[in-house]
């Protein structure tokens, strides 16, 4: 059974998203509303990890390193400005997606396992997951115009 | 000099007890008897109370209230009462001025026009329109921001159009849009003569409105007085008069409004046939406020358990209800998610709609309305919903202009993203109308900065020079009040038509006028090459902005300038269904929330994330309201050892905004001449600090110093007026409020937290006898005020 890899790759997932969102918050500081939300965001996966922990034992799941290694490709040196802002935000959400995806590979498992114990927190935490991703859409969208066609 | 009373030292005057109607009572004052009287409305808070102007040898020398208007019936507070002697003030400005070698120095208009049109281009060519930015007011006409909104939205089709309404009003635009799905006040001031219970959370009323509070009073005076509940952290005048008053601490509104509507459920005091035919979302409120016990709340909120019984259980057994909402909520934590909670008390209680029950989410400015309305805010006019292209197509086909050139993208920009894209350099020109962003906005220090960058071009549009003039680059003249003709709407939907009474001094212009000047200088044109703008005078601008309304939820197409003379201000929509106006929206329990009608798709309470146009048709909302649940969330900043106090900051009776006006009227003055720091007495002791002490209160961002004030207030809280800058101040001391607050604001209104931020203060020196405070303030200021930095050339 490879659901404890899945697993693996989820908390390590959401591990490095509640990272990801403190290194743009440091980033981008300059920017008033970016650290509030940034820091709240950042809470929701930390209480992911931490709900997913029983789960993580039951199945053995073992450390991933592969978040690690994506962490790396995403956020490569501290940046700083308005383009370095939309970049920083697309690669928190490309992590927020890979989380997403996890939780739906995993409640797929749980439902095959009639685990629903697991069912319950993907109904729980996953809806969380939507709110982060729909954050970051909006805040890109908002971003976009300005940062690509009028600043310098 | 004659007036009806001193409303200095009898601010509300004397009791009208209402019975079966609220009586008449004509106030006035006049320094001559004039020889005519022109039909006006007051524009010194969202009240509007129609008032008549005074003109004397075509002067104006006084004003009096209107007798037959519906929202004052005659009365008028002390402001609008002493307000207009800003007209005559020997402060005005009456010529353009445009910085030269570093100094504002006297221009032409077209000197200053044509300058202003050759950045505008240069701008646009290599950067495009959006490094234009406008930031305009809660003080102009109706017709002013109309002309606005389409010089910016469909002319040059920049998105950072936001008016100084982000800081006063942008959360009752949110909130209504979030639980009704359109701005849109649904209750009505004469819910007052007949509710038995009103609510009134953080609005300090008595001195914000202080002519409905005369309504209120009278209320309380007649027979069947209703019940009076206070949600304040300060012994307002409001509170004062409370049956309950509870003092939460300054952030906590959403823990504390979820305590009352968890004990409203427990009670069982719900309208279960409402809530099932009219609403959407009650089973996660019930869910989300279900561990919102009195004794949490208390824990968190530092309210008493029975303090917030006695509350609930005025709330369980009311009958009827208006609650009003502003700035304690507006400008504090999570000011959207708690606005909309009180809206939820109303739903799920049943309590809309019918006569009685109101909900009035307030407005601070006096035509902060308009500016929601047309669009010159960061919202699109008529209330139309950016998100929706049929709405954009719908507004380019009524402007003759190509859909794209409407900023339609992604939300429009609001204040505080706009100051923050000047600060990055990729806005290069903002004009500022009408407002004094340099003591009105958060973290002064930071603004001045913006403002005074040598590579923005500033534009500012005003009657007086004030601490943003110094920051300009171009100083435009404008006419105010009195001396032009225009419609303002109020907090309760009530338009009214002020006429021009005099003619404004030197130079000065109508912004009407300077509007159209830039648009037939920059020649805009819509599809067909025809001037964009067809219109030339106010009455031009009324009408076209008729047919923009047309349909939406405020429909003005109704009413005309002929309609609006001699009688009442007329609330809106006013329409063929409706001729004569309406006191109540949604008469139907038909609410604006259907997909193709509403302004907003709703946003995520705590991340401020749009919905999509998909994800909000999946809701099917169908014209039921939306009960939208709230956890309590902590404010970001909260007092440490550093910074052990909060601050929270207010308005003072008698002044408005920033004092550009009333601070010309000299009993004003007299009456509040001075900042001053008020703190409880336990934190005074541990301070040393006496009364009258000259204080300095100190955040992250910078420092302000004034006198103590001492009680009035809970312990671990300083409150500071927001309303003094720098222009008149006595000995050159910092002391505006905003040197201190904090640079953040709510994520769905993106209005700014001026209410909450952690500060420390001390003790400059024990209080000079008369004449010598000033002098020996500034001998006992530790640093050197944080003057202005002067423009660099
Ligand atoms: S209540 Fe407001 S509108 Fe009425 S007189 Fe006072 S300041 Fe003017």
């Amino acid at each position: 059974m490879h659901l404890g890899n899945y697993l693996a790759l989820l908390t390590g997932s959401e591990t490095a998203l509640a990272e990801a969102f403190a290194t743009i918050r440091d980033h981008h500081r300059d920017e008033p509303d970016i650290g509030y939300t940034c820091w709240l965001l950042g809470t929701w996966s930390q209480a992911h990890v931490q709900a997913l922990a029983p789960s993580v034992a039951r199945y053995q799941a073992q450390k991933s390193a592969e978040p690690e290694r994506l962490m790396q490709t995403l956020f490569a040196g501290p940046r700083t400005g308005s383009l370095a802002l939309m970049r920083d935000l697309q690669d928190v959400w490309l992590l927020a997606n890979q989380v997403d995806l996890c939780w739906n590979v995993i409640t797929q498992a749980a439902q095959a396992l009639r685990d629903s114990e697991l069912e319950a927190l993907y109904r729980r935490c996953q809806p969380q997951t939507q709110r982060q991703i729909a954050w970051l859409l909006s805040r890109i969208k908002q971003a976009a115009p300005q940062a690509l066609v009028v600043a310098a | 000099m004659q007036e009806t009373r001193d409303s200095i030292t009898d601010i509300w005057g004397a009791r009208t007890p209402y019975r079966s109607e609220w009586p008449t009572r004509v106030d006035e004052r006049v320094t001559e008897t004039p020889d005519h009287w022109v039909q006006a409305a007051c524009v010194l808070c969202s009240n509007g109370c129609g008032m008549d102007i005074g003109v004397k040898d075509g002067r104006i020398v006084g004003v009096r209230g209107r007798a037959v208007d519906a929202v004052n019936h005659g009365r008028l507070g002390p402001k609008g009462l002493h307000g207009w002697e800003a007209n005559n003030s020997p402060d005005r400005l009456t010529q353009p001025l445009i910085r030269r070698d570093g100094t504002l120095t006297p221009a032409s208009w077209d000197e200053a026009m044509d300058l202003i049109v050759q950045r505008s281009r240069a701008i646009i060519d290599q950067h495009t329109a959006g490094a234009i930015g406008f930031y305009t007011s809660g003080q102009l006409f109706h017709e002013e921001y109309y002309t606005l909104s389409l010089i910016g939205k469909g002319g040059l089709g920049t998105p950072h159009m936001d008016g100084n309404t982000r800081l006063c009003t942008a959360t009752a635009a949110a909130a209504l849009k979030e639980s009704f799905g359109s701005d849109g006040q649904m209750g009505s001031y004469t819910d007052l003569d007949i509710t038995d219970t009103i609510l009134h959370v953080g609005h300090n009323i008595a001195s914000q409105q202080t002519v409905l509070w005369m309504r209120i009073l009278d209320r309380r005076a007649g027979p069947q007085p209703p019940r009076l509940v206070v949600i304040d952290p300060r012994d307002t005048f409001t509170a004062q008069a409370a049956d309950v008053h509870l003092k939460p601490i300054v952030g906590t509104n959403v823990a504390l409004l979820n305590g009352l509507l968890h004990l409203i459920i427990a009670a069982g005091a719900i309208d279960q046939e409402f809530i099932a035919a009219h609403t959407l979302g009650y089973e996660e409120l019930r869910a989300t406020v279900a561990p919102w016990t009195p004794e949490r709340v208390a824990q968190v909120t530092g309210v008493p358990e029975a303090d917030l019984r006695a509350a609930a259980d005025i709330l369980v057994s009311a009958k009827t209800l208006v609650s009003t909402i502003l700035q304690g909520v507006y400008q504090s934590n999570q000011a959207t998610a708690a606005a909309v909670q009180v809206n939820n008390i109303h739903l799920i209680r049943g309590l809309v709609v019918k006569p009685g029950c109101g909900i009035l989410q307030m407005n601070g400015q006096p035509t902060a309305q308009n500016t929601r309305e047309s669009g010159a805010d960061g919202d699109m006019p008529g209330f139309r919903n950016w998100g929706n292209p049929d709405h954009i197509a719908e507004l380019a086909r009524l402007w003759n202009v190509d859909i794209n050139i409407i900023p339609h993208w992604s939300p429009p920009t609001h204040a505080m993203q706009i100051f923050r894209y000047a600060e990055q350099g990729s806005i290069k020109m903002l004009w500022i109308s009408a407002t004094n962003p340099a003591v009105s906005m958060p973290d002064l220090p930071r603004i001045r900065q913006i403002l005074g960058h040598p590579d923005l071009f500033v534009i500012v549009q005003d009657a007086f020079l004030t601490e943003t003039t110094r920051l300009a680059d171009v100083v435009l003249p404008a006419a105010i009040w009195g001396e032009k003709t225009g419609t303002m709407t109020n907090a309760g939907r009530t338009v009214h038509l002020s006429l021009k009474a005099v003619e404004p001094p030197g130079a000065a212009k109508a912004d009407l006028d300077i509007f159209l000047d830039y648009a037939r200088r920059m020649d805009f044109r819509d599809k067909d090459g025809a001037p964009l703008v067809k219109w030339h005078d106010a009455e031009g601008a009324f009408e076209a902005w008729k047919e923009c309304s047309r349909g939406r939820p405020c429909d003005y197409t109704g009413l005309s300038y002929a309609k609006l003379t001699g009688d009442s201000g007329i609330m809106w929509p006013c329409n063929e269904r409706y001729p004569e106006g309406t006191p109540h929206l949604y008469t139907d329990y038909h609410f604006a929330t259907d997909p193709d009608y509403c302004e907003s798709y709703g946003q995520d309470l705590d991340t401020g994330a749009s919905l999509s146009a998909s994800e909000y048709r999946a809701l099917q909302p169908n014209g039921r309201a939306f009960i939208k649940a709230a956890e309590y969330l902590p404010p970001s900043e909260i007092p440490d050892d550093e910074y052990p106090l909060w601050l929270t900051t207010g308005r003072l009776v008698y002044h408005f905004h920033t004092r550009t006006k009333t601070g010309r009227s000299a009993d004003l003055c007299a009456a509040a001449p001075d900042a001053f720091v008020q703190i409880h007495a336990e934190d005074a002791a541990r301070l040393g600090i006496q009364a009258g002490d000259m204080v300095q209160v100190e955040s992250r961002r910078g420092m302000a110093q004034a006198p103590a004030r001492i009680g009035d207030i809970i312990p671990g809280t300083v409150f500071m007026p927001f309303h003094y800058g720098m222009w008149d101040s006595p000995d050159g001391r910092p002391r505006a409020a905003n040197e201190l607050t904090l640079d953040e604001w709510d994520p769905v209104s993106k209005q700014p937290h001026f209410k909450y931020s952690a500060v420390r203060v001390f003790k400059l020196a024990d209080p000079p006898a008369g004449e010598d405070r000033a002098a020996a303030a500034q001998a006992a200021a530790p640093v050197a005020p944080d003057a202005p930095p002067n423009k660099k050339s």
